[in-house]
Parts: C-alpha cells; sequence; structure tokens
C-alpha cells in the first residue's frame, strides 16, 4: 500500500543471505489420537511464495496454523521470523504474530464489527488515530476493491466479499509474511480469480513472502503464470513459457509433506500420489 | 473397562480444573499487566449491571415480600410481628440478596458470556484475534469478570434495597403492620459484620460467574452444538459453585464475626 517501496525486498548485502522467514524441522503435530502431520521439513525465503496442495482433511490448515504458534507442534521445531517458537510463551508470541497477517478458511470476520472495524482492528488495539485509520482502511479496501463496504456488517456481504475484506485486514499491518487459508475455497470461479488477483497484485506490488494453502491447482497454476501490472492494474498472463521463479510448491498427503519444489518438480513428479492428485 | 472409564473421567477432571486454575490466574493477573481494555470493561459493566437491573429488582422485591409473608404468621404465635424488618433486613443482607443476586446474573450473563465467546471459537474469531496479536483473554475474558465482580457488588446493594422494601410492602399493605417500626427493626439490628458478610460474598459469586462464562466459552468444541453445551455448563456450574462457596465464605465469616 502506501509503503510499498520500504516492503519490496532489499537485496541481500554481498556475503549476507537473509534466513528463511518460516522454517519448520520434522515438526509432528496433532491432537488426540494419530498426529495429523508427520515429519514436516521445509522453509519459506523471502520474497518466496509457498503453494502447499493436497486433497481436503490433510492437515492444510493445521500447519498454517502451527507457523503462527496457534497450535503447538508435538516435536519438532518451528522458526518463525528466525525465532523459535515451539514453546514460546503465549505473552511473547502475540508481537511476532503481529508481523503477520493470516487470511482464515472462513474469513472469520468480527460479526459484531462494521467492515470498517474489522480491517482497522490492529490499529485501533494500538490506539492509532481515528483519522489514519480511517485512511488507511479506504485505502486498504481500495486494494480489494471494496471502498463501499466501509460501514456494512459482515452479515452483509456475499462469500467473496468477506474473503476479500479478510484479505484488506491481514494487509493493513504492511505485514511481513501472509498466510492464506484456502482463500478460494467455495467461491465461484469469477471470484476466486480476483481473490487470486488480490494474491498475485501483493505478491508482485510489495513483495511479501506468503503461504498459501488450496486444493485447487488451477489456482496455484495462475499464481505461477501470471504477473501484476500496475499500468494496467490488472494481472496479465506471463510471456509463452515463462513463470514466476518465486511461487514454489509443497504437496501434504496423509500428514506428509509428498513433495517440495518447483512448478517443473510438481509436473514431473514421479511420485505416484502427486500424479493422481494432478489427474 | 469400568476402571478405564472412571481413570478417563478423573484425568479430565482434574485437567479441567488445571485449565480453569490458569485461565483464572491469567484473568486475574491481567489487571495489573497493560494494555487494559478500558473501554471494552464499561461496555460489559453496561451488558451486566445496567442490563441486570430490572431483573434484579423484582426477585429482590419479591423475595423480600415473601420472607414478610411467611414469616410473619410463625412470628405472629410468639407476638414477635415487631421483629419482621429485622428478620426480613438480615436475611436479605447476609444471606439472600448475594445469592439470589448471583444466581439471576449468572443465569442471564454467565449464559451469555459462554454463548458468545463460544461462537466466536466455532466461527475462528478467536484464532483471527491471536492471529492479529491480540491476547482473547485480556479483550474478552478480563473485562467481563472484572465487571462482573463490580456490578454484581452494585446489584446486591440494590437488591437488598428492594427486598427491604418488599417485605415493608407485606407488612404495611397484606400484614396491616406499622411500616415505620418494620423499617427501624430492620435497621437497629443491622450490625457492621452483617453488611460486610452480605459485601465481600459477591465478590466471589461475581468472579465465579464471570469466570466460569468466559472459561466455558473459550473452550467450546464441537460447532454451533458444542455453544449450547457450554452455555448450558456455564449456568449450571456457576449456580452451583455460587450456592457451595456461599456455605464456606458464610462458614469462615462467622468464625471471624461471630453471632
Amino acid at each position: 500500500m502506501s509503503h510499498a517501496s520500504a516492503l519490496a525486498p532489499q537485496p541481500p548485502a554481498p556475503g549476507h543471505e537473509p534466513g528463511p522467514v518460516v522454517s519448520l524441522q520434522s515438526v509432528t503435530a496433532g491432537f488426540d489420537g494419530p498426529p495429523v502431520l508427520s515429519d514436516i521439513s521445509f522453509t519459506v525465503a523471502p520474497n518466496e511464495t509457498r503453494v502447499l496442495l493436497g486433497p481436503a482433511g490433510v492437515g492444510k490448515s493445521v500447519l498454517l496454523k502451527l507457523i503462527i504458534g496457534l497450535i503447538r507442534p508435538q516435536e519438532g521445531s518451528v522458526m518463525l521470523f528466525g525465532e523459535e517458537i515451539s514453546h514460546m510463551p503465549e505473552d511473547r508470541l502475540f508481537p511476532l504474530r503481529a508481523r503477520a497477517g493470516m487470511v482464515f478458511q472462513e474469513s472469520a470476520l468480527f460479526d459484531s464489527l462494521t467492515v470498517r472495524d474489522n480491517v482497522a482492528y490492529q490499529l485501533i488495539q494500538e490506539r492509532v488515530p481515528d483519522v489514519e485509520i480511517d485512511s488507511r482502511v479506504h485505502e486498504a479496501l481500495r486494494f480489494v476493491g471494496l471502498e463501499e463496504t466501509f460501514d456494512l456488517f459482515p452479515s452483509s456481504l456475499s462469500g467473496g466479499m468477506r474473503r476479500r475484506v479478510a484479505i484488506a485486514r491481514a494487509l493493513i499491518h504492511e505485514p511481513e509474511l501472509i498466510l492464506y487459508d484456502s482463500p478460494t475455497g467455495g467461491l465461484d470461479p469469477v471470484t476466486s480469480t480476483t481473490i487470486i488477483e488480490l494474491i498475485v497484485k501483493q505478491r508482485d506490488v510489495h513483495g511479501t513472502p506468503s503461504l498459501m494453502v488450496t486444493h485447487r491447482l488451477q489456482d496455484a497454476f495462475t499464481l505461477c503464470t501470471n504477473r501484476f501490472d500496475p499500468e494496467q492494474n490488472r494481472m496479465v498472463p506471463l510471456p509463452e513459457g515463462e513463470i514466476n521463479a518465486n511461487t514454489t510448491f509443497l504437496m501434504l498427503q496423509e500428514g506428509r509433506l509428498i513433495l517440495d519444489g518447483s512448478l517443473h518438480d510438481l509436473l514431473h513428479s514421479t511420485n505416484q500420489e502427486v500424479r493422481e492428485f494432478l489427474e | 473397562m469400568a476402571n478405564n472409564a472412571i481413570d478417563r473421567t478423573a484425568k479430565l477432571i482434574v485437567l479441567a480444573v488445571q485449565d480453569y486454575s490458569v485461565f483464572a490466574w491469567r484473568s486475574l493477573g491481567n489487571l495489573f499487566r497493560p494494555p487494559i481494555y478500558w473501554t471494552d470493561f464499561l461496555i460489559q459493566s453496561d451488558i451486566i449491571g445496567v442490563g441486570s437491573l430490572p431483573i434484579v429488582i423484582l426477585s429482590g422485591f419479591f423475595t423480600g415480600g415473601v420472607l414478610a409473608l411467611q414469616s410473619a404468621a410463625t412470628l405472629a404465635e410468639f407476638g414477635a410481628t415487631a421483629v419482621t424488618g429485622q428478620f426480613v433486613g438480615l436475611t436479605m443482607i447476609r444471606e439472600l440478596g448475594p445469592v439470589l443476586t448471583g444466581i439471576m446474573v449468572a443465569g442471564r450473563n454467565a449464559s451469555s458470556m459462554a454463548s458468545e465467546l463460544g461462537s466466536m471459537v466455532v466461527t475462528e474469531q478467536i484464532d483471527a484475534m491471536r492471529a492479529l496479536g491480540v491476547d482473547p483473554l485480556r479483550k474478552l475474558a478480563t473485562p467481563r469478570i472484572f465487571s462482573s465482580i463490580s456490578m454484581l457488588l452494585l446489584l446486591t446493594i440494590v437488591a437488598d434495597a428492594f427486598g427491604i422494601l418488599g417485605g415493608a410492602a407485606v407488612t404495611v399493605l397484606i400484614s396491616h403492620q406499622n411500616g415505620t417500626q418494620y423499617l427501624n427493626s430492620a435497621y437497629e439490628h443491622l450490625r457492621y459484620p452483617d453488611i460486610v458478610q452480605g459485601l465481600v460474598k459477591p465478590l466471589f459469586f461475581g468472579y465465579l460467574l464471570g469466570s466460569i462464562g468466559c472459561f466455558y466459552g473459550m473452550r467450546t468444541t464441537g460447532g454451533t452444538e458444542g455453544v449450547g453445551r457450554s452455555t448450558i455448563s456455564a449456568v449450571v456450574t456457576s449456580s452451583v459453585l455460587i450456592i457451595a462457596v456461599d456455605f464456606l465464605i458464610t462458614h469462615v465469616l462467622l468464625s471471624i464475626f461471630p453471632s
């Protein structure tokens, strides 16, 4: 948004590579009963967009919640912004979480608050002056194309609009990492494309690292094969044969990570489970 | 098989008590460390205090009236109708005012806290709040608990006053006794330990109903059906605990201030 240049990834100093934004090492997690996730290891680098694929019920949302400490792992290490959070007290986790943005599967908007108060939730808690809040909320809503919903309550919005408001809420604080939990789940194809366009816009305009959970291959391919054109203010296809090199893939199957690589790795995987998912 | 079930149930109960203790301790500690959400405290005070006023006034008034009705016949046998005011006043202030108000407010507000927070849990609003870097315990539970304590104290005073007025109305209008005598009797036999006893209890009851309402709401599982279960558990547990804790407090206070 207004501080795009500050958010855009800076080139690392020579000989000093910035560490990963997220790093999971041998993570096992679950509730009562058998583990939901077993021995998961991967990283999210600065400026990287990772697409987490997998059928429903394999632990994709659990994995997202693990990353920001909403769920604790039973084993292994979770590093967020370079800090080990597996056993971090809840009080110390709040400031770390505030540096990330998360878009929940069902939007999780506060139904007793207006769109303005939902989007500005973090700013209100930080006692930012009302004039600045209004201006930043308008800017965030303009980014997702919903400026006219400023005074409405979430109950009067459609599913796609609620998802876009949730994206505005996640972006208003200029996060250093964005987690999207099935942002197009349950939406029609046109609205899904609008949501993916917003994700591409955030990736290409602000360069924010992100992890997007989805079970829709079409969304994943759209992310890889398109870029945001600021001049036309819309998403345009990349030239034939080109893909976004910073967009990479993970695939979960029955709680295990069965793929961690590029679009090429995904398409040419010999893993039977990956092949079945692609088909 | 049966042993396993008993073992599992016992563990679940111990675990729930442990979780509640941690929850109650943290919510208490939040009052002494910033940020403190004063606006939420005032909003909840309005909902709990002003919102509960009609039911507390009505229940207090009619309870005082019933006490005067029931006692009049018995006291008349001993020619002691002159002490109706003392009987109603002391019973309301020491016992029925705090307990009845606690149970009425538990029924109204512990249920509303459990269902409101439970709905927020099942729609991931609590997770969203945590993801936004805001502590739901500090933002949602602490203001509700401390509003319950402060408002229950004031509501108990209102219930006591209307209870004595209810007793006065019955004494004058139905038993055809002297109203001034009733009020003098109620006032003259009142001692500071009675007032202390009547005002200490709502502090504990308010803490119980607020913390239990929030605790059951925050640990809701199982969708909308789970919200219903949490609401029932919150009302039942807080009402039973209010009566049990009333017994303990009365026992302790009577040993400190013997009659």
